[in-house]
């Protein structure tokens, strides 16, 4: 058969393509999709920028192009142009290898994700996922491990020790949050019961969103997630006040370069993965239509949109949180992950998992009423939750002067301190 | 201890990281969407310099635009940085005019005593402050480069309105 004649074959635009027009289709996604991926990371950086500078009451770099929209061009000029050094004694093979594997992982969890409802063609419906794994989210919990890889080997092969140290905090940091971001998503696939990330947006679709119906375990990934892409205030690996810069100190050019927009990628996909397990993907609120058959043209645009919107605000709250927060010390860090996170996910586990058995012996089919009641345990749970965090105030002020009794007790403290009035040697040495 | 340092017990039972995280949120969101700015946002906006600012000079010329500079020596004897360079020259008619007049912009202080000293208000310090160059040779002015500049130049110092009103 030869290419022409088959894709001019025409096919039912509802059912599932033949397997030639399927690896055409594939590979024009991935195009797609990687050309779309880099121009966002890439302006991504640049929106870092300017959101910072408006935040901070400044223009930000508005000078080349309008607006400075062509800023990042220049950027990756100046990058390409920049001498490349190498430190003595770094070990070579694994410092050039070291920015790729930072690279790489983001993207290959972009493949797996689902941005918009299929969409119909004359040669059959081209599923709007670069790759519809079967084991979809699993995919994605393995990659996101990988770009551990990354940052420990920059920092491990520079042969310098803040970049040491900036590799290992990466390394513990990652590993941490990575329980518990995976444990926040047990839930998720409980309520899905499929790991198939086009199952769970058809779940929220029927049954609302998961922000709604499993709200603290969509916290604890949010949480995760800014530990997870080395965000602020989880930005531990390259705090540039202790390390210099962390993990890619010793770095250089575009080899540099590389890290920042790993991170943006991280970001990016952090966002549209929260934006798919827990706010519903590419569905469009308070409507069905765009849930079910037969897709349409106008469908797939739509759907796109919401979804371009949904992780388009996860990545600005991303840079929103950078600019308000202050860093954590490493070890509160450390306990957050191990002592708060984690139990707070396994317990939300077992609480989810029971009403959720419960309300199925009940016999209560898997739609909106069964979501009600499953928002109602969350409002229950984050009461709960706010109280113990808040540290038991649910009025006082963000910070707080002490009682009088506090600074009586202080008072009565201190006083033995203070010499007895009275036996100073003399008037002239008592002040000190 | 060797000295006695206080120890202050943090009130921990009344500070929520919680609230204080949302409300660092809503500040920052306030800022983003209603910017209040107090520093003068520079390329955009500029200061207006004194009239008695003094910058990078200028030359004024005369209407056939040249040098007004009769290269009596006066300023390169004033300069207190020796930054100008004065080679006089003198043409058939005996009036004398510069052939070299170059100022190193490096060494001068800006005291403006060349304007001063100047008797036919040919040399005068500028109101101009953007001055950055590629290469530091472009930092010594010559007579082409003084007559070329069009900055407004300064108002010095007037005895009879010491304010400048």
């Amino acid at each position: 058969m030869t290419p022409l004649p088959m894709l001019l074959q025409v096919a039912d635009p509802q059912g599932p393509p033949t397997t030639g027009i399927f690896i055409v289709a594939t590979l024009v996604k991935i195009v797609v999709i990687f050309t779309l991926y880099m121009l966002c990371v890439a302006y991504t950086t640049f929106a870092e920028r300017r959101v910072a500078a408006w935040i901070q009451d400044r223009h930000g770099p508005n000078r080349v192009g309008p607006q400075g929209l062509l800023q990042v061009i220049a950027d990756g000029v100046k990058n390409f142009m920049k001498e490349e050094t190498y430190p003595s004694h770094a070990y070579k093979p694994l410092f050039i290898l070291a920015p790729a594997l930072a690279f790489v992982p983001a993207m290959l969890t972009w493949s797996v994700i689902p941005f918009a409802s299929p969409l119909p063609t004359p040669w059959g419906r081209v599923d709007m996922v670069v790759a519809d794994l079967p084991v979809g989210f699993l995919f994605t919990l393995a990659i996101s491990s990988l770009g551990v890889y990354g940052l420990t080997l920059a920092g491990w092969s520079s042969n310098n020790k803040y970049a040491l140290l900036g590799g290992l905090r990466a390394s513990a940091q990652m590993i941490s949050y990575e329980i518990a971001m995976g444990m926040a998503t047990v839930c998720v696939l409980l309520l899905a019961g499929n790991v198939v990330l086009a199952e769970v947006v058809q779940q929220q679709a029927a049954m609302g969103w998961n922000v709604l119906l499993l709200s603290v375990a969509c916290f604890i990934f949010l949480v995760a997630a800014f530990a997870e892409t080395n965000r602020l205030p989880f930005d531990l690996p390259e705090a540039e006040s202790e390390l210099v810069a962390g993990y890619h100190t010793e770095y250089s050019a575009m080899k540099y370069s590389l890290f920042p927009l790993a991170e943006y990628a991280n970001m990016i996909t952090a966002s549209a993965l929260l934006a798919t397990l827990f706010f519903g993907g590419w569905d469009i609120p308070f409507t069905r239509w765009d849930n079910v058959p037969p897709w349409t043209v106008l469908k797939t645009l739509l759907t796109f949109a919401a979804f371009s919107a949904k992780t388009g605000f996860f990545v600005f709250s991303f840079i929103w949180v950078r600019w308000t927060l202050p860093r954590f010390r490493y070890d509160q860090l450390m306990s957050l992950g191990w002592k708060v996170m984690l139990p707070l996910a396994l317990a939300y586990i077992t609480i989810a998992a029971g009403v959720i058995l419960a309300l199925d012996r009940s016999g209560l089919a898997r739609g909106y009423t069964y979501g009600a009641i499953l928002f109602g345990m969350n409002v229950v749970l984050l009461v709960v939750l706010f109280v113990v965090l808040d540290r038991g105030r649910m009025v006082s002020p963000a910070y707080a002067r002490l009682g009088p009794a506090a600074v009586a007790r202080l008072r009565a403290q201190s006083a033995p301190a203070a010499p007895p009035a009275g036996t100073g040697t003399g008037a002239g040495t008592g002040g000190r | 201890m060797p000295i006695n340092v206080k120890v202050v017990e943090r009130p921990v039972e009344d500070v929520s990281y919680v609230r204080a995280t949302l409300k660092g949120l809503a500040l920052t969101l306030k800022h983003l969407v209603d910017p209040h700015k107090v520093t003068v946002q520079y390329p955009e906006e500029r200061w207006d310099i004194s009239p008695r600012w003094r910058g990078t000079h200028r030359m004024l010329t005369t209407e056939d635009g040249k040098a007004k500079c009769v290269a009596c020596g006066l300023c390169p004897t004033v300069c207190p940085a020796n930054c100008i360079k004065l080679v006089p020259g003198e043409d058939e008619e005996g009036n004398r005019y510069p052939l070299v007049f170059e100022i190193d912009e490096f060494r001068c202080i800006f005291c403006g005593y060349c304007q001063e000293v100047c008797p036919e208000e040919a040399i005068h310090v500028g109101r101009h402050y953007e001055n950055s160059e590629y290469s530091r040779d472009r930092f010594v002015y010559d007579l082409a480069r003084l007559t070329q500049q069009t900055h407004p130049v300064c108002e010095m110092w007037d005895p009879a309105d010491p304010r400048g009103e």
